[in-house]
């Protein structure tokens, strides 16, 4: 019974195997892109990438289709390390981006090569609450109160956390007499409230909207807005707090694949077109904040103005964010040790 | 084969016909296959120097996590040894319609991809599961997102562990011990504790040994039911992977070569104790 069980198995892996290898080869157009990018821009990227495909064989002739593939951030940056052939990168901060730029697949000087520090589009995070806000969670502040348990993922595995962290952090730095050592307390407190600590937002999202946990979801402003409309039976709202942080998903072409695949001129132009006016209006279109201004306060009433920090000025950048809070043995690990 | 027989002598003939090719062939294989990357994990970590790997496994979190995961994979195999012995009873001894679908289902854990199982798990045992909810509402137990729901997912896992072990054993055994014991005058949990379980020993202490082996290294079902917080409710696949996702690469080794020599001392002590048995029936 077992034995005849596993070698179906065996026979099934190996067609399944067979016929992955077989279609690449087979069905695809010779020119591929692949744009390795992080859980939430699964819409945004799907629509760009036709878009995209459709302009460049109008410019150039070119039959082209671009992959998008899609994981917590890390752990993408970690599969392009590790040999993942991705000719662009379009990841949730730009501290991943770095780490491949550490091992030499990116120029080290990545950041200034497009505008807005290869950020084509912003985002910030924004709580997530049940219908008619019960426990009263309107800023920073309100996420104190003893009765309030908190959801997010961890900082650790997932980029959307780090956001979460650094924003709470920088709004405690803000409070009167608030210091680095009023924050860290403020912090620990937060994360005793936090009663599930999952590995990334989509895991995070699902214990609060379907398992119940929690009072408020601390999201990506996109996310939430996807998640509005993916869990309707579950009735959340968005509550924008006066204060957050300015959350710039960072962009690049991976130097090493393009120039080896021979992909460059189309990867550059692939990153460029976020830029343009129709990369942006999708941007907008999918909760991204575009960097256009005129887009922006054309979409005022979906992207209510607050008061954003950014990481480069209240912490000195992602790699001494990531150094002092969240490597082992910092901030987040001191905070969370019992 | 026999034109060798013929024509050399005796000391030309190997013990077992092409013993040379079969045992290359073999070793080459298990080389490849589980040597050479146990071989990397074991070199990885001491990229850190010696100081640095015990620095890194020092940290009270992965001391944490070690003693969560092989504990709970401990109480959660221990829970399955003898449910797994009934379900492999129920199967050998008993004739009772669906039997061949209760068979058929003790496999499911072998073949349902391990997030299935564990975002089941988590819909079910959560505060507003189905089972979850009258187990909150009736005895103030919450199961997911605890240690109770770590061990919960790996009951589910390590099961078929058990039951297609001592299965086997179970129907060569036959009938005929526990007769001659009745006949003896044996009374039935006498015939059971002299007579059943001594002979089934050595099989439930091989299920033992790969349910937990199995438990200690399982993530895809654990990772949702957890929780996942450090100190309480994190087991320590997920410390490598968090490791990895710092891009430390040596430090996730090190907790993965400190997984694997503890697992090799269990796994090891358990044979020694089956060898024991062995010899104390002879």
């Amino acid at each position: 019974m077992l034995h005849a069980d596993r070698a179906a198995t065996r026979r099934s892996l190996l067609t399944a195997l067979a016929t992955s290898l077989a279609t690449p080869a087979l069905g695809q157009p010779a020119l591929t892109l692949l744009n390795v990018s992080y859980d939430p821009t699964r819409e945004l990227y799907r629509e760009y990438n036709q878009t995209f495909a459709a302009r460049w064989r109008a410019q150039t002739g070119q039959v082209l289709r671009v992959n998008t593939s899609h994981g917590g951030s890390g752990r993408q940056a970690r599969a392009v390390i590790d040999g993942l052939q991705a000719d662009i990168v379009t990841l949730a901060l730009a501290y991943d981006i770095d780490a491949i730029a550490e091992r030499g697949l990116i120029a080290r000087d990545w950041m200034a090569r497009l505008p807005f520090n290869s950020a084509p589009y912003t985002s910030t995070i924004v709580f997530l609450v049940r219908r008619g806000n019960p426990k009263a969670i309107r800023d920073w502040g309100d996420l104190l109160k003893p009765d309030v348990r908190i959801i997010t993922p961890n900082p650790k595995t997932s980029g959307g956390a780090r956001w979460n962290y650094l924003a709470f952090w920088g709004w405690a730095l803000r409070q009167p007499g608030g210091s680095a050592a009023t924050a860290e307390a403020a912090t620990r407190q937060l994360f005793r409230q936090v009663p599930v600590l999952d590995t990334g937002a989509r895991g995070s999202l699902t214990s609060f909207a379907q398992r119940g946990q929690g009072d408020v979801f601390l999201s990506w402003e996109n996310e939430a807005h996807l998640a509005l409309e993916e869990f309707k039976e579950a009735g959340l709202e968005i509550v924008y707090p006066p204060f957050s942080i300015l959350a710039e998903p960072s962009v690049a072409v991976v130097d090493a694949n393009a120039d080896r695949r021979g992909t460059r001129a189309m990867a550059e132009a692939y990153l460029q077109g976020l830029y343009a006016p129709e990369g942006q209006a999708l941007a907008a279109r999918h909760f991204y904040r575009p960097r256009d201004t005129a887009l922006l306060s054309a979409n005022a009433a979906r992207f209510p103005n607050m008061d954003l920090i950014t990481v480069d000025g209240v912490f000195g950048g992602w790699a001494a964010a990531q150094r002092i809070h969240f490597n082992d043995g910092g901030v987040f690990d001191r905070i969370t040790a019992r | 084969m026999s034109a060798t027989l013929a024509s050399g002598g005796p000391s030309h003939v190997a013990p077992v016909p092409g013993l040379g090719l079969t045992l290359g062939m073999t070793l080459a294989w298990v080389g490849l296959i589980v040597v050479i990357p146990l071989a990397a994990l074991a070199i990885k970590p001491w990229e850190l120097g010696v100081a640095g790997v015990v620095q890194s496994l020092a940290d009270p979190r992965v001391a944490a996590a070690l003693g969560l995961s092989f504990g709970a994979a401990f109480v959660a195999t221990l829970v399955n040894l003898p449910l797994g012995l009934l379900l492999a009873w129920a199967i050998v001894r008993l004739d009772f319609p669906g039997r061949r679908a209760l068979d058929g289902t003790i496999d499911l854990p072998f073949a349902l991809p391990t997030a299935v199982a564990g975002i089941a798990l988590t819909a079910l045992l959560a505060p507003n599961g189905w089972l979850g909810a009258p187990l909150m509402a009736v005895f103030g137990w919450q199961v997911a997102y605890t240690q109770a729901g770590i061990v919960a997912a790996l009951v589910f896992v390590g099961l078929p562990f058990i039951v297609r072990t001592v299965e086997p054993v179970l129907r060569d055994m036959g009938r005929d011990a526990e007769e001659a014991a009745a006949t003896l005058g044996a009374t039935r949990p006498q015939a059971l504790g002299r007579v059943v379980l001594p002979a089934l020993a050595p099989a439930l202490l091989t299920g033992f040994g790969l349910a937990f082996a199995r438990s200690v290294g399982e993530y895809g079902s654990v990772i949702f039911i957890a929780g996942n917080m450090p100190m309480a409710t994190e087991i320590a696949p997920l410390l490598i992977v968090i490791r990895l996702e710092q891009f430390d690469y040596a430090g996730a080794a090190a907790v993965g070569l400190a997984m694997l020599l503890l697992s090799f001392a269990i796994l090891l002590a358990l044979n020694l104790l089956q060898r024991a048995l062995r010899r104390g029936r002879r």
